[in-house]
């Protein structure tokens, strides 16, 4: 009935048709709802089998735990802290979260695609599906409370600053997803992190990464928890077990690169443990590694294909060095309690150099292997 | 040689497609620094017109007799004179303006619009053709430092010129200030929207 549907206006968006300034809209609403005709014929991801579709798709899946975790810690912090988490039921905890949290991702979605639609209906070109993860993980990696006209503004500049700029999906040097949380982290400071954010509507405290960067190890919450998540933090980075869950998916369907997360861990685990040895933070590996946005950042972030590094060795080298600069951050730069965010944006600046040098190092060496031989 | 100059276009141009900042992409560094507010920065673009206007007749006047090998140093001297005198007078009546501006009003010497000027008009023409033509990219420079300057503020302080513009009852109901428009990167995006909107509206701006 829908296809009829589609079908019957069809003709007005061709050329020459009363909405013909729509086209592109109207069909990028066809291909969402249907299977398009034709598949990606170049892009970033070529050297894949997948359509650039399904790889977003995949990475969807991968965050849906994430988010329904999310939903629930919000509902759980909102009645934990009230004291009234022993007469609530499941479904209410979640219902309550949902109310926080469905706002956002429409605001997130709403305003980008506005505004991708707009472009692509000015340049002429078709929308793309790159809006699809950006829009799901802008609201993730937010502040639960965050005003609405704050994330819609960090968005429209995420699109527009990051983006479209520079010619829309594929072509952005940063990822969007956290330029828009860069955007917020600088522009309204004191909603993002630090010693008042978010718990509650009733009441704010420090964060455990807050406390960590001031080295305040005893009001860490235990391993534990910050493993399974139920900690106050932005909405989806909070439970590393549904991060972990969202790796495999990604691993598995290979939509994201597994060298890439090694490395980020690797690295900030091998400092962070220098670091602990040595005495300069309490903070141990394990804390370090769980806190924060560390392993979302790592699996979901790092590994975006468009601004990580693109060869093999080239993803050991930024995955190892996201991760170390990430815990540098963190731990000498008290006014930043959470680096990962800010060394991810650093290292994809550097992606395009690290594939650069590896490419033209291989080059030469293949080169100087060829000399020998001849000269043999 | 010398042709009939077209002094409207002098003052004009450089105005729109040939500003200082957005075409040539010259003294960035001072738009970023002193556009946190809307005064300081109408007060620079107020010291950059009169340098560079001034300039631009001193030199014009003694192009035939300055060596060409040790031209910059003349330049430089001429310039230098200049500066010192504009910040004097901001020292003298305008003493917190000047505290503000802080060292940018004597790096206005190192501001490439003007030894640009010299280099490109003030060397070849009659002296009073080139003080048009650096009040001319004066003004442009200073309509860009303007725009930049109004925006800052706006949105980074709610004000402009010192004075709240931004409603009390918004405050209240959950406005804030944003906190990028203070930092500098806030006015290099600024100035890439200008630019971004200038070659888009005209496009034989646009470098292949």
């Amino acid at each position: 009935m829908l296809k009829n549907f589609l079908n019957n206006i069809k003709p007005k968006f061709e050329k020459g048709g009363r909405f013909s300034f729509l086209h592109f809209t109207f069909e990028a609403f066809e291909s969402f709802l249907y299977v398009p005709g034709k598949v990606t014929s170049q892009g970033a991801h070529i050297r894949d089998p997948l359509d650039m579709k399904r790889a977003m798709s995949m990475v969807i899946i991968a965050l849906v735990p994430c988010a329904l975790f999310g939903m629930y810690n919000v509902g759980y912090q909102h009645f934990s802290v009230k004291g009234l988490l022993a007469e609530q039921g499941f479904w209410d905890i979640f219902i309550f979260g949902l109310s926080k949290i469905v706002p956002l991702f429409v605001v997130s979605y709403v305003v980008g695609l506005g505004i991708e639609f707009a472009f692509a209906e000015i340049r002429k070109h078709e929308v793309n599906e790159g809006f699809l993860v950006s829009g799901f993980l802008i609201p993730l990696i937010s502040p639960p409370d965050i005003p609405l006209w704050m994330l819609a503004l960090a968005t429209a500049f995420a699109v527009i600053i990051g983006k479209e700029i520079f010619g829309g999906t594929g072509m952005n040097i940063w990822n969007p997803a956290l330029l828009a949380r860069a955007f917020m982290f600088f522009a309204y400071p004191h909603k993002m992190s630090g010693d008042d954010v978010w718990v509650s509507d009733a009441i704010s405290g420090p964060t455990p990464l807050a406390n960590a960067s001031q080295n305040v190890v005893d009001l860490l919450p235990e391993a534990n928890d910050l493993f399974w998540g139920l900690i106050p933090g932005s909405v989806g980075e909070t439970s590393k077990f549904c991060i972990l869950l969202g790796a495999v998916v990604l691993l598995w369907t290979r939509v994201a690169s597994f060298r890439t997360m090694f490395a980020v861990i690797f690295g900030g685990g091998l400092l962070a443990f220098i670091l602990n040895v040595c005495g300069v933070t309490d903070v141990t590996v394990s804390q370090q590694l769980l806190m924060g946005g560390f392993m979302f950042g790592a699996v979901f972030m790092a590994t975006d294909p468009v601004t990580s590094a693109n060869t093999g060795t080239g993803r050991w080298i930024y995955g190892f060095l996201t991760g170390i600069i990430a815990v540098v951050i963190r731990v000498f730069n008290p006014a930043y309690p959470e680096g990962m965010m800010l060394s991810i944006l650093l290292m994809n600046t550097f992606a395009p150099l690290i594939d650069y040098v590896v490419v033209e190092s291989n080059i030469r060496k293949r080169k100087r292997r060829n000399e020998i031989k001849q000269r043999v | 040689m010398e042709q009939k100059t077209n002094y409207l276009k002098l003052i004009t141009s450089p105005l729109g497609k040939e500003n200082p900042i957005t075409v040539q992409v010259l003294g960035i560094c001072s738009a970023l620094a002193v556009t946190v507010q809307l005064e300081p920065a109408l007060v620079m673009a107020l010291s950059v017109i009169v340098v560079t206007g001034f300039s631009g007749l001193i030199i014009s006047a003694m192009r035939n007799s300055i060596p060409l090998r040790v031209r910059i140093v003349v330049q430089l001297m001429v310039v230098s004179a200049l500066v010192i005198l504009v910040d004097q007078l901001l020292q003298a009546f305008a003493y917190q303006m000047s505290k503000k501006l802080s060292v940018f009003v004597g790096l206005i010497i190192t501001n490439c619009i003007v030894m640009g000027r010299f280099e490109a008009f003030a060397m070849m023409n009659r002296p009073w053709a080139a003080f048009i033509d650096g009040v001319g990219n004066g003004f442009g420079y200073g309509l860009i430092l303007i725009v930049l300057g109004f925006f800052r503020e706006l949105f980074g302080s709610g004000t402009l010129l010192g004075i709240q513009v931004v409603p009390q009852s918004w405050y209240e109901s959950g406005y804030e200030n944003n906190g990028l428009f203070i930092l500098p990167p806030m006015a290099l995006i600024l100035a890439g929207i200008i630019i971004w909107i200038q070659r888009s509206r005209n496009r034989s701006l646009i470098e292949t």
